[in-house]
């Protein structure tokens, strides 16, 4: 039985196919998605989806952060924005860093809300630049 | 009795009008189809959102500490009615329908005792509602010389209410949008925000059989927020539908209209134009007679 996977961000569905496994970015840890998962929601940090067909992966979606519901058959990944790791721009990553980093130093640590966004968008930026170094798809990693 | 040549300019000029209007049924058609596209496209996030927080709200039932964006803050004192409306006009009353509504809701809350606020998203909206709301507006918005909205946009909308909320500035938050029904009819519609939806105890999904990370609670706070943009993220896509869709139909009519016009001008021209022509007739067979 294949997992269903589907990749949504608020403006269109991005993807919607049949995959053998995949694995995304909780906040809490990767997880790695097979059919017949429990049930999860999830929040998802900034980081890597790794779609796996026959033992290789053959997509990378990076995504900069999200939620995803996980169903016995299906795996929705409702991600703020998508971009497919090939496409990261670099210099565009870094500026996002700078940025990110300046935000967080200048956050006011009492307003906790506050303080969690300009947490996770400094994860999600780091891991965006990581992510734009990180092995293409397709490559034999299993 | 107007003059042929008046009346040859009011029938050019009529002319030129039909041109125009019928141009701009087309070009609203044509939009109107790539806000449905737009609008299509942004729905299965919303549907899976919907899901998540359904699930996940019915668990907050009955939990004193629930997010407030969920519960509300216990209070109704303060109203804030986002209005929302195109920022051009030519579109029948679409953008008057929606001001009438926040002024009809706005004097029913106040005969309550609350107070209301408006923030204005769209500029045709904050032009009708300055006139004699200017003191309850308390913030606008508009997208001009935007070609469509971006899922960006209404975030920033979002953030901006809830910075208000937060901030305790009002404790009420309603949507007012025109509801796409169909090509012809877009109806005002409110919908909460804030508090959005409460659960009730007895909801059947309150026993929710997903394995939550990292909390129920911390996943909410980030739900939440997400959840308030997509909601205006939908309504903006509505309303940008139903703005080319009521524009089409107001210049469609507009089109009929003047060729009504032009054929009862038509109709003038010829009988003044052989009124003249007997006249002259006239003159000169009497002239010949009399000589």
């Amino acid at each position: 039985m294949p997992l269903a996977l589907e990749i949504i961000s608020p403006e269109r569905l991005l993807l919607a196919r049949d995959v053998d496994m995949v694995v995304i970015p909780g906040t809490e840890g990767d997880l790695g998605i097979l059919p017949s998962h429990a049930k999860v929601v999830t929040s998802l940090r900034g980081g890597l989806v790794d779609i796996y067909e026959s033992g290789k992966i053959t997509d990378r979606f990076f995504v900069t952060g999200g939620f995803a519901e996980v169903t016995e058959s299906r795996c929705s990944v409702l991600a703020d924005e998508i971009i497919r790791q090939a496409a990261i721009d670099t210099v565009a990553a870094q500026a996002k860093l700078a940025e990110a980093k300046a935000a967080f130093d200048a956050v006011d640590t009492q307003d906790t809300d506050a303080y969690r966004e300009a947490s996770d968008k400094l994860i999600s930026a780091q891991a965006m630049v990581d992510s734009a170094v990180a092995a293409p798809a397709q490559a034999d990693t299993i | 009795m107007p003059s042929l040549k008046t009346l040859r300019n009011r029938i050019n000029s009529v002319k030129s009008t039909q041109k125009i209007t019928s141009a701009m049924k087309m070009v609203a058609a044509a939009k109107l189809r790539r806000a449905q596209a737009q609008a299509e496209a942004s729905r299965p996030y919303a549907v899976r959102m919907a899901e998540m927080l359904a699930a996940l709200a019915a668990s907050e039932a009955g939990n004193p500490n629930a997010n407030s964006l969920l519960v509300g803050n216990g209070k109704s004192q303060t109203h804030l009615l986002v209005a929302v409306t195109a920022d051009r006009g030519l579109a029948g009353a679409f953008n008057a329908n929606i001001a009438k509504q926040v002024r009809q809701k706005a004097a029913i809350l106040q005969a309550e005792g609350k107070r209301v606020k408006v923030f204005a998203l769209g500029r045709k909206g904050s032009d009708a509602l300055r006139r004699d709301m200017r003191e309850q507006i308390s913030g606008t918005k508009n997208f001009v010389g935007k070609k469509v909205v971006t899922f960006a946009d209404a975030e920033e909308v979002a953030q901006e209410i809830i910075r208000g909320f937060k901030a305790g500035e009002y404790d009420v938050v309603t949507l007012v949008f025109n509801r796409f029904h169909s090509v012809m009819s877009q109806k005002p519609f409110e919908q909460a925000l804030i508090p959005a939806a409460a659960p009730t105890a007895n909801d059947n999904t309150m026993e929710h059989n997903y394995e939550v990370e990292p909390d129920d609670g911390s996943l909410l706070d980030r739900l939440l927020p997400r959840n308030l943009a997509v909601q205006i993220y939908a309504a903006l896509l509505e309303n940008a539908a139903g703005f080319y869709a009521s524009q089409m139909t107001a210049m469609d009519s507009a089109t009929r209209n003047a060729g009504q016009m032009i054929k009862r001008l038509t109709l003038d021209y010829n009988r003044a134009r052989q009124a003249n022509i007997t006249k002259e007739l006239i003159e000169i067979i009497s002239g010949a007679e009399a000589v």
